[in-house]
This record gives structure tokens, sequence and C-alpha cells, in this order.
């Protein structure tokens, strides 16, 4: 059975929905994120970000530019990463999702959360619920043995993690106080620590 | 974004059949281009298909030693596939080459086909555009147009095609299979699956309202060595300037097998047919190499502020053929 939250009572009644216009059509269903099930009654437009901030009110992940070119939203659909923003709730009824909530609490960080606090990866923060999401994907990626834009033969396996292929692999992810050499340290302390960053 | 109905379908027959059966309905895949078009309003449907979770994402062996790509195969699994990087390396780079990371865990191989223009006129619905409304006139003539078409332009549109992947397939050879609402399938070669804009720039494809891309085929790559070069205004996560897809297999000192494809220069992803003809059956050189490089851009006409690209395509094109050639 759905759990039932204070969130999703509040998204329920109308004065805290985003008002849809006068028959636009909406769709009950369910989402699994951070291993908890919601009941949500959305107007299909709203997409997977909308859902997470404005109805369950996980506003840890952010709406940067809204158009999927700056990673800002980026969550974890059964753990592969994909821009929230560019995609419609109703699609993913059934995936576990996993936000920045869903990584690590501040009692027990997520590896690259800490790591990201040891390393000061970031001035302002916005973009940093996004990067580690997408650093912690971007470590299974690897790990499967994918092959990125900076590796110098496809067909190599495994791929070595270079600062390069790190560069590469996170430009979906933009940092506007340009904080990049500490998120790559950051990203490169996790990736050779115990396996390889995963989670365990 | 305007109002639509959304469902899910469940096999590939009744996506066909709901598209059918609805005015103005539109298949979601991916959505990563899709959504961005509707949030604008360039694209409005009043019904979205979802065919996401159709079981058409696998990736199978073909007899003859081709490969099948389902249509919802993801471009990042397609690109980490094991026979994609050994027998289609070329595929797998231009994929690379596309997006990022998290959108080629979105994008499917279907909808990257279908994947409209990133002029930047067509985005903004304040300038006139033939594509976005046929006859309205086109803002990139005459306006900013650096990252326009220089080759198989009209005077209605000269927007490019921006992707990577379908560069790579046309080089390969690959054909596209399509459902009709019949339920009838059939299969077009790629060379014959995009249009020129000539005075219709609105009608991209050769698909058929309502019809459902399921697979790319890939034939049985020629031998040779495949390289993909893309060259853009940023080092990552950016559309191409140019891109040049290239197959070259040289034997005994003479060029057996050549293929060669042109991205970010036209409304559709280039086959240079005639840079192939300059070097087939002649020993690989680097006055070889221009002069098909010369072939392939002989019909190119700048439009100003993209005069650079013809140059820039043709050196982007001996860098490629230079490394794929080297022994």
């Amino acid at each position: 059975m759905p759990k039932s939250t204070p969130g999703v009572e509040r998204a329920a009644r109308p004065a805290a929905k985003p008002a849809a216009p006068t028959g636009a059509p909406t769709q009950k269903l369910e989402l699994e994120v951070n291993r908890t099930s919601y009941a949500l009654d959305v107007d299909v437009r709203t997409s997977l970000l909308d859902a997470l901030r404005e109805h369950l009110h996980l506003t840890g992940t952010k709406k940067g530019c809204d158009h999927g070119q700056c990673g800002a939203c980026t969550v974890l659909i059964e753990g592969r990463r994909i821009n929230a923003c560019l995609t419609l709730a109703v699609m993913h009824e059934g995936d576990q999702i996993t936000t920045i909530e869903g990584l690590g609490a501040p009692e027990a960080l997520h590896p690259m959360q800490a790591a990201f606090l040891a390393r000061d990866a970031l001035q302002c923060g916005y973009c940093t619920p996004g990067q580690i999401c997408s650093a912690v994907g971007m470590l299974v990626e690897v790990a499967a043995g994918w092959p990125s834009h900076a590796t110098p033969d496809v067909g190599t396996r495994p791929v070595e993690l270079t600062d390069g292929e790190i560069r590469e692999r996170m430009s979906g992810n933009l940092c506007r106080c340009c904080a990049y050499p500490n998120i790559l340290a950051a990203i490169r302390d996790v990736a050779s620590g115990p396996n390889g960053g995963r989670s365990p | 974004m305007k109002a639509f109905t959304y469902e899910r379908a469940a096999d590939a027959r009744a996506a066909v059949a709901a598209a059918a059966a609805r005015a103005n309905a539109k298949f979601i895949a991916g959505g990563t281009n899709l959504l961005d078009l509707m949030r604008l309003e360039i694209e409005q449907p009043a019904h979205l298909i979802d065919i996401s979770r159709l079981p058409l994402q696998a990736i199978d062996d073909e007899p003859g030693g081709g490969l099948r790509l389902g249509a919802q195969a993801r471009n990042s699994d397609t690109a980490a596939d094991p026979r994609v990087r050994t027998r289609y390396p070329l595929l797998s780079q231009a994929l690379l080459a596309g997006a990022s990371a998290q959108l080629r865990n979105k994008a499917s191989i279907g909808g990257n086909l279908l994947q409209r223009t990133r002029c930047a006129y067509f985005y903004d619905t304040t300038a006139p555009c033939n594509k976005r409304t046929p006859g309205g006139g086109c803002a990139a003539i005459g306006g900013l147009n650096r990252n326009h078409a220089i080759l198989g332009a009209s005077d209605a549109c000269i927007a490019t095609n921006p992707s990577d992947m379908a560069v790579a397939l046309m080089a390969l050879d690959a054909e596209v299979e399509l459902l009709g609402a019949t339920g009838a399938s059939r299969r077009v070669a790629l060379r014959d699956f995009y249009l020129l804009p000539e005075t219709t720039p609105h009608i991209e494809t050769v698909v058929h309202p309502g019809e459902l891309i399921t697979a790319v085929v890939l034939p049985r790559a020629p031998a040779g060595r495949q390289l993909y070069r893309k060259v853009r205004d940023r080092a990552s996560y950016e559309f191409a300037l140019v891109s040049v897809g290239v197959l070259l297999a040289v034997e005994k000192g003479t060029v057996e097998e050549v293929r060669v494809a042109l991205g970010g220069v036209a409304h559709k992803p280039w086959r240079a047919l005639e840079a192939e003809a300059v070097l087939r059956g002649r020993a690989p050189s680097v006055a070889a190499y221009q002069a098909a490089a010369d072939a392939a851009l002989a019909r190119a006409v700048g439009r100003g502020h993209n005069d650079f690209k013809i140059e820039l395509a043709k050196r982007t094109l001996v860098d490629a053929l230079t490394k794929a050639g080297r022994p």
C-alpha cells in the first residue's frame, strides 16, 4: 500500500497543487521514490522533476534550465542517471527513482556526498545534488565497462577512469561557479576508494 | 505546454492502432527532444502514446553478420554493446559524441532518428520559420546562420539535422524498419529516409503519419577502419559544426572500400558518394583525400556566417581519412 505522507496530503489539496486549467487531463499514479511509494494525482503534463519538487516536496533535485542542458535535475531511475526535467512523471510508474534525498542522510552520507564536502566541491551548491547523482550513476557505467567519447578505443574494456574520462562523462552537469577542479577531485577520491565508488 | 491525453501502449501493434484512432497523436519514447518542443509549444500533440516500454529494446544478431537495433534500445546501451563496439565502432563513437550521458540514457534509437533541428529560429517562436509554420519565411537566411547548412539547402530552409548517430548509420548503409497502422511492416534505406527541405521543410522524413519505427538494421560492415570525427564549439555536450563518419579499407596499396558521411552540413545526414568514387581503387594519400574532400563539398554553398564550414568540412574529412588510412 502506498504510504501517505504529509507532502502528498498537501499535494492532494487543490491549493497546494499547481492548478491545472479546466479540463486538462489528470492521471492517478504511484511513484516509487527513495524506496517509498507515493500516490499522486497529476496533470499528465507534469514532468518528473515537478512531481518530485512540487508534489512530493523533495526539493533536493533542482530545476536549472528545464531544457536538459544543465543537469541540475539529474536523478537515478533504476540506477541510471537521467534529466528529470525532460520526462513525464506518468512515464515512470513502477520505476525505482532515487533522488539526492535517497542517496544518504546528514547522519549517514553517501560516500560521494562525503567526498564533495571533504573536497569543497561546490560554491553556491545549486548544481550539487545533480552533480552527485550524476557522479554516482557515472561510476556504475564505468564499472559496467561503458566507453565514452574520451575513450581512445571504444573496443577497450575495462575503461581506465582518467581525469579526461571523468570530465567527459560529467559534461552533462554544468557548474556556474566553476567548481569543476574540486568536483573532479571528489569523484576521483570515490572512484579510487573501495568497490570503485559503487554504492554498497 | 498544451494539454494532451496519455496512454501507454501494450505492444507495437497496439501503438500504431492507437495512433490511427486519434487525431494529432504522437509517439513518445525518450522524450528528450519532444517534451522540450512541447514545452515551447512548437509541438502540440493532442495525445501521447508512450512507446518507451515496448519490447523493442533488444540488440540482436542478424543472419549474415548484421545487427538489428530495436528502436527502443537506448543510445547509451547501444554505444556500450560489445558487438557495436567491435563491429560498428563508428556507431559507438558517433553516439558517444552526442548529447550527455543523462540524455543518452533516455534517448532511443528511433527517437534519435526523428529528432528535430536545433536551428535557433525554429525554437524562437517569435521568428519566422518555414519548418515550424509552412509559408512563414526563414529567419536564418540573412540571419545568424553560423550553424546552418552548406549542402542541399533551399530558399525555404537552411536548417541542419543535428544527429551524430544518423551520420554513422548513413555510412554503414543502415535500413529503418517501420510498422504501419494496418500492421504491415516495411524497410527503408536510411539513404532514402530523410528528405531535403526544398519547398516543404516541415516534412523531414518518409515516415507516414502514425507509422512507428520498430528497428534499425545494420548490414554486415565491410572490413576497414571506422572513424567518427566531430568538430564543435566546446569539447563535449555540443552539437556538431561539422562531423565526419568514415570507413576506409586499404588492400595492397589501394582503397578497396570507402564510406564517407558528413554531419552538421545539411538538412539530412549527408552521404558523400562523390568522395567515395574519387577514392575507390586509388592509392591512399593526402592528395587523394583532398580530392575526395573537394568532391564532397563541390556543390557547397555558404550563407555568410557559415562559409567557414566548407573549408572546415574538407579539413575534417581529410583528417579523418588520414587517420583511418594509416597502416
